[in-house]
């Protein structure tokens, strides 16, 4: 399966499994979804459990959070995480704090379906990651799958999660991994260990990482489309790294960071969203405080400029093997 | 260019226009008609008479009924009585029930504000005035009907019965408290007495009446849902997305709107009561929109009834602005001597809604000033002893709170690591201070 068949068939399981798991957002329904996501869902479950929603962000999941006191379970979608703005309010004051402020007397089980990232000329309007603004938040989950196995088996995991997740699905990489090199032809899935999905139900547990390829000389850490990327760039230049794959970045697999760290000295964080208060600094923060004494070197960040997302320069600003390979020699050099 | 704003921008109008013969442009700012100082005078105010309005059956469609949203539903006569074809005939028993609640919430209400005054407390919010809002809407829900309140309907949960001693815990943020001392003080939360954890980020509240309701009309339950929110904040993004998805899926709920004419400091003409009613918000999306007094409790009775009943009867939503006063301060943090006048609670034109249904009641027969009084005296001492009974529990900042770690619960439904991390190096650095 590629990653939108991966992502539909885990919806398919669950709305099979679960009466309460509710589909909802923009042209989710009879259309499927404008990335097809959602395909065949309302025809298979019928309109009172896949529907077209309002175009209203803010609307759509403050529906969800009373959809979810009533005792659903939805997974509404906002189209692309770029639009996800108008709903902060709702997710930061009222989903994340439901269960806190009311000392559990109601929960806000709801499972936010968005793509999200650029490398596809999407432009300022649709390639945006906004994840440090959620891991910032307390009382969310945030998860990141970066192959398809791991798209069904975490949304599995985080629909069945009492707590509201944010489900950043990384559009590049819907149909195929990509290398970084924006000017090789796209790939497939076809073929791909990770394109192995089952049709029935398992879980990616939130919360672990997964070492992509172990190593010795350093550890990056990365999720969703960089994985892919860094794994091509550390191919390319023939290093022994060990790459992490956080996969959930709240709750974060700190054992997983902390023991290959440990093990190599060494440490790159690579990740697409800008930089000043982007998740890479939480995980330096992190790194450095846990495996101080282990560090060979300074812990460096490859990560998009602070700068809107720019439609023609799309691949300086994209973290591409240029910079990976850059950052990779530094650390090694030190 | 000047970016200045000012009220005779038209004198330098003509030297910022580029020199072509047009009248300068003019923006308009509200300005509310008393300021402190000023004499209320609301002889101007178009009250039409008491059962005046119309009522259409319930299942009508919004496009004949568009007058009621700019007219005003009332049942209560100056003399007192009951008229019209709104009167919901209630029985004795019911009418002094509302009654009771109504003056129970308001000698609540009293309380609570002193608590707050003496140091109990670090904030209240009173409903003076409001009080038919929330009790006369609340006995015509059914009782597992579900609310999205906004801050000022504490009566609901009065009139459903809900012990004054659990709300006054939640006030003094003490160990009796059931929210654990996490939320401002009125933000109650009380599921089983279908009353939805309050947030205090403004309307909110509306589309997730709405998202109960369309879920509730999912599984083809017979419950439906209610919220309310100021007029002030039918100018949040919320209460629009709200109304269109209400509209859209023909969801069963009521949304209230309470416009008691003051928004803290800002008059209902910054919310744009100049330009209409807020019942016609309804209009545009082709829902049931009636404007009712909100001071006579039969009224916000029969149409709250009337709503539910279309409600259940998959008719869709309906939009109720209640007309009403705020006779009191926003909230123990607010002064409003320092922007309105003095004198226009006593001189709102649509009375006290305690006042008009205990008429009502002596009217009728089945009450007097000697029970009226004794009643007053007897709910006095129930809410002091209540106060009493809760401040055992302790009041804020008195040491008798939820246990400090307690503050990493509940944030999850498993604690994760970097909270359980953060708990216990609190705990250790205040061991280690001796604390």
């Amino acid at each position: 399966m590629n990653m939108i068949q991966a992502i539909n068939s885990a919806l398919d399981v669950m709305m099979g499994r679960d009466p309460d798991v509710v589909v909802m957002g923009e042209d989710v329904g009879y259309f499927g979804g404008v990335f097809r996501a959602t395909a065949g869902l309302q025809q298979k479950y019928g309109n009172h459990r896949v529907f077209d929603t309002p175009i209203t962000e803010c609307g759509i999941i403050g529906v969800a959070v009373g959809m979810g006191a009533y005792g659903l379970r939805p997974v509404p979608e906002i189209q692309f995480a770029d639009y996800i703005y108008p709903a902060l309010d709702q997710l930061v004051s009222e989903a994340a704090r439901l269960r806190y402020r009311s000392a559990g007397e109601f929960i806000s089980p709801m499972t936010v379906r968005s793509p999200f990232g650029g490398g596809i000329f999407g432009g300022q309007t649709h390639s945006q990651s906004p994840e440090g603004i959620f891991t910032h938040v307390s009382g969310v989950k945030t998860v990141i799958p970066s192959t398809p196995y791991d798209a069904k088996g975490l949304l599995i995991a985080a629909i069945e999660d009492n707590d509201p997740t944010i489900f950043f699905e990384p559009k590049r990489i819907y149909n195929g991994p990509f290398d970084g090199h924006y000017d090789t032809p796209a790939k497939s899935w076809a073929g791909h260990e990770q394109a192995q999905v089952p049709t029935g139900y398992y879980r990616v547990p939130l919360g672990e990482a997964r070492v992509t390829r172990a190593g010795e000389a350093l550890t990056v850490l990365c999720y969703g489309t960089m994985v892919h990327v860094v794994e091509n760039t550390v191919a390319e230049m023939g290093v022994d790294a060990e790459i992490l794959d956080l996969r959930t970045l709240v709750p974060l697999d700190i054992e997983a960071i902390e023991q290959s760290v440990r093990k190599t000295g060494r440490c790159l964080i690579v990740h697409e969203a800008t930089r000043t208060s982007g998740f890479g600094a939480e995980l330096m923060a992190q790194v450095q405080e846990r495996c101080f004494y282990h560090l060979e070197a300074p812990i460096e960040r490859v990560t998009g400029f602070d700068t809107p997302y720019p439609h023609s320069l799309e691949w300086a600003y994209f973290p591409g093997p240029v910079r990976i390979r850059e950052a990779i020699n530094k650390i090694l050099k030190d | 260019m000047s970016d200045r704003i000012d009220s005779d921008a038209g004198r330098d109008g003509a030297a910022l226009g580029s020199g072509r013969n047009l009248p300068p442009l003019r923006l308009h700012v509200p300005e509310p008609k008393f300021r402190p100082g000023d004499t209320a005078d609301f002889s101007d105010f178009d009250i039409p008479p008491a059962g005046a309005q119309a009522r259409p059956d319930e299942v009508a469609q919004p496009g004949e009924m568009r007058e009621l949203a700019y007219g005003l539903v009332r049942v209560l006569d100056e003399n007192g009585a009951a008229v019209g074809p709104w009167d919901p005939k209630l029985p004795a028993e019911t009418l002094l029930k509302m009654l009771r609640a109504m003056a129970l919430t308001r000698a609540f209400d009293g309380r609570m504000f002193r608590a707050q005054r003496q140091g109990k407390t670090s904030f209240y919010m009173k409903s003076t005035g409001e009080e038919a809002v929330s009790i006369g809407a609340a006995l015509a829900l059914a009782s597992d009907d579900m609310c999205f309140p906004s801050y000022r309907q504490q009566g609901i949960l009065i009139a459903r019965g809900w012990p004054i001693i659990d709300m006054m815990n939640q006030i003094y943020s003490n160990k009796g408290d059931r929210l654990k001392g996490r939320q401002l003080p009125i933000m109650y939360s009380a599921r089983e007495a279908g009353f939805f954890s309050i947030s205090g980020n403004l309307t909110t509240q509306y589309p997730q009446a709405v998202g109960w309701a369309m879920a509730s009309a999912a599984r083809g339950d017979t419950r439906i849902a209610a919220t309310w929110c100021g007029e002030g904040s039918t100018a949040e993004g919320d209460f629009h997305s709200a109304c269109t998805f209400a509209s859209v899926y023909r969801a069963p709920v009521i949304m209230n709107v309470v416009n008691n004419q003051w928004a803290i400091s800002s008059f209902s003409g910054f919310a744009g009561a100049e330009a209409t009613t807020f019942a016609a918000r309804a209009i545009g999306y082709g829902i049931a929109g009636l404007r009712v007094d909100g001071n006579d409790a039969l009224a916000v009775y029969a149409a709250t009834r009337w709503a539910a009943d279309r409600a259940r009867a998959n008719a869709g939503p309906t939009l109720i602005e209640h007309f009403t006063y705020r006779v009191e301060g926003h909230s123990t943090s607010d002064d409003p001597s320092a922007y309105r006048s003095a004198d226009e609670a006593s001189h709102w034109p649509l009375g006290d809604p305690i006042a008009r249904l205990k008429k009502h009641c002596i009217g009728l027969g089945i009450w007097d000033e000697e029970r009226h009084a004794a009643m007053d005296k007897e709910l006095a001492e129930m809410v002091r002893d209540a106060a009493r009974e809760a401040e055992k529990n302790g009041i804020l900042g008195h040491g008798l709170h939820h246990p400090m770690e307690s503050m990493f619960e509940d944030v999850f439904e498993e604690m994760p690591w970097h909270l359980k991390e953060q708990q216990q190096k609190m705990l250790d650095e205040w061991k280690a201070a001796g604390l």
